[in-house]
């Protein structure tokens, strides 16, 4: 490559509503590779800017919950298809924002890839396997189902940027509920990407709103919020999730608490991502005739 | 008057032209003098306009002065409904919401009044009973003002009769934008006088809605609210609501500006009411620092400046518990109309 080209030097934005805004505060700060040289500047979200992202999935968790199993699952797979299709940009930017070698972070980002796959085949099976038909002493059909919990706020996990936000996003919609994502403060690049993805693939704009910035400076408005439903704590400082969880107790938010570090991602989730963010609503029904 | 065949048929009196005001008491001795000077207006810029509103909108207002002017701009609010499926109950529920606006905080303030259809005012008059919220009713064929003079004034009458304190009438458009001022002035007077009690009671007031979405420009905006003013109106109001664009900023801006011109001229203040389009706590906020700064504190009061909204109430709700417990509400948090 020509040495007297100018670098073409990039200030990403956030993903809120299915549009690209500016934070609301105007600030940005800049994220260097593993060695400490310049890869872009990005968006810092401010609390405004998680107010209106609140407000973004709000508007669009009917639509999104109340769309079949069968069309959600094909909406998430389409999902896949458009990260394949991005693949060699993500290895470059997992490769560099976690220090990884080529093939590791190849390795990375096919596990993303398939793990969004794995949960886009699990929307239509869900209320199969966390369903059930109540036994009942009376001419009554008693019926157990699933149903989103609303709007999730997800502080992301801080060390892998593209595998650990996918197994904490990817849940979330495939059970239903619209997101409001707060990206790993210094590895936020793979997710800038996503929100690219998820703009061309066909998820509607405001069931995933991505916010890159600081979880410690963004997470107690979240837990706090009244209108937030639930909230996965997995990318909040150590020193700080006690008091984000006493936080969302005030509006009895549904929590998932952070692990004492950080899990290794390639390990099987199972249902656990998906069943904390899901209620169960019960309803009886007369057998007829 | 040319539109209508018989304007006493069923009022049984034919409306006598008052005049207006010193020092504009002539200028309506004829269609032509009243035409020559409504064009006589100063013209509005209206590129001044947009760019005047768009600097005012960019002020700051947080912490005590936003709580000020949240609870400024509830105790302003109409709280309107007016579709076609309205029941007594449901105007029933909006009258309890507008004595209680936020039930989990009793400081909150009751808001000015409770806009409604006039067969409804009665239900309103009883729901409100000695809470001292007005009871306002549009009128005069709302929303497209498409009827002959006689049946409007009859409206006003029904209105005023199930116990309407305060009614909105539209003026008639079609006149106005052939050039029938005279018309449009002499309905307002009609109207006006239709709000009087039968009992001499203290008649009615008188809102005057221009509906600047169908006035194309910001001239006529401005000469429709000299006709309203002129004629008696107490109230000149952007919008019914029903047309878009309703109240937008620089609109408000004019209408502001006719009635800070007219008490300069003639001493008599006038109401604004922008209606319409106002949804958000920011947007209402807009309008308090366009009043403070185009016709002053005098204006900043229930009984001088009003919001027509339904669904403004429930934002700065919104906005009051979050300057309260210091965290984001959500729309759980308010009754739903």
């Amino acid at each position: 490559m020509s040495s007297d080209r100018l670098a073409v030097r990039k200030t990403y934005k956030l993903y809120v509503n299915g549009a690209f805004p500016r934070s609301e505060s105007g600030r940005t700060y800049e994220v260097t590779d593993t060695k400490g040289h310049f890869q872009a500047n990005v968006a810092r979200a401010s609390r405004k800017d998680a107010r209106d992202a609140v407000v973004a999935a709000r508007a669009a968790f009917p639509k999104w919950s109340t769309s079949t199993a069968y069309n959600r699952g094909q909406v998430l797979y389409r999902v896949a298809e458009v990260m394949e299709g991005r693949h060699v940009q993500f290895c470059d930017e997992v490769a560099a924002g976690e220090g990884l070698s080529a093939s590791k972070a190849r390795a990375a980002v096919d596990a993303a890839i398939d793990r969004w796959v794995w949960y886009a085949g699990w929307t239509d099976k869900l209320a199969a396997v966390l369903g059930s038909a109540n036994p009942v002493a009376g001419p009554y059909f008693d019926f157990s189902l699933p149903e989103p919990s609303g709007v999730v706020a997800v502080l992301a996990p801080q060390q892998s940027s593209l595998l650990g936000l996918v197994s904490v996003l990817a849940p979330v919609l495939a059970t239903g509920s619209t997101a409001v994502v707060v990206t790993s403060r210094d590895r936020p690049i793979p997710a800038v990407t996503l929100a690219e993805v998820l703009a061309t693939s066909d998820v509607p704009g405001g069931v995933v709103n991505l916010l890159t910035g600081d979880a410690a400076e963004l997470g107690p408005w979240l837990a706090e919020h009244a209108d937030v439903d639930g909230i996965d704590l997995t990318g909040a400082p150590a020193t700080r999730a006690m008091e984000f969880e006493r936080e969302a107790a005030g509006t009895i938010k549904r929590v998932v608490r952070p692990p004492a570090t950080e899990p290794d991602w390639t390990a099987d989730p199972g249902l656990s991502r998906m069943t904390p963010f899901l209620e169960t609503k019960t309803v009886w029904h007369p057998i007829g005739l | 008057m040319t539109h209508v065949l018989d304007p006493g048929a069923l009022s049984g009196a034919i409306p006598t032209v008052r005049a207006p005001l010193a020092p504009y008491d002539d200028v309506t001795r004829t269609a032509a003098a009243f035409r020559a000077f409504l064009h006589g207006l100063p013209g509005v810029d209206q590129v001044g306009a947009e760019a005047r509103v768009a600097t005012l909108g960019t002020r700051s207002i947080k912490t005590t002065s936003k709580a000020w002017a949240i609870d400024t701009a509830i105790s302003m609010v109409d709280l309107t409904t007016l579709e076609g499926a309205d029941t007594p109950g449901r105007v029933r529920s909006l009258a309890a919401k507008a004595r209680q606006p936020d039930p989990s905080d009793p400081t909150t303030p009751q808001v000015a009044a409770v806009c409604v259809y006039g067969d409804l005012a009665g239900v309103a008059r009883e729901a409100l009973g000695d809470s001292g919220i007005h009871v306002a009713a549009v009128a005069t064929a709302f929303p497209s003002g498409r009827a002959s003079r006689a049946v409007k004034i009859a409206d006003v009458q029904d209105a005023v009769a199930n116990g309407a304190d305060e009614i909105d009438m539209v003026i008639d458009r079609g006149a106005f934008l052939g050039g029938r001022y005279l018309d449009v002035y002499e309905e307002v007077v009609a109207v006006k006088e239709a709000c009087s009690r039968p009992d001499g009671g203290a008649p009615a007031h008188l809102k005057v809605i221009l509906e600047t979405g169908e006035l194309v420009t910001l001239d006529n905006v401005r000469r429709a609210s000299w006709i309203a003013m002129l004629a008696g109106g107490d109230f000149i109001k952007t919008s019914t609501g029903k047309v878009n664009p309703a109240a937008t900023l620089p609109v408000s801006l004019v209408m502001l500006e006719a009635v800070r011109d007219f008490r300069a001229a003639t001493g008599r203040q006038v109401g604004f009411k922008p209606a319409g389009g106002i949804r958000t706590t920011k947007d209402a906020i807009k309008h308090l620092v366009l009043i403070n700064e185009t016709v002053g504190a005098d204006w900043l009061d229930p009984d001088w400046f009003r919001f027509g909204a339904s669904g403004l109430l429930g934002d700065l709700l919104l906005q009051r518990q979050k300057l309260r417990t210091g965290h984001y509400s959500g729309p759980d948090y308010v009754t739903v109309d």
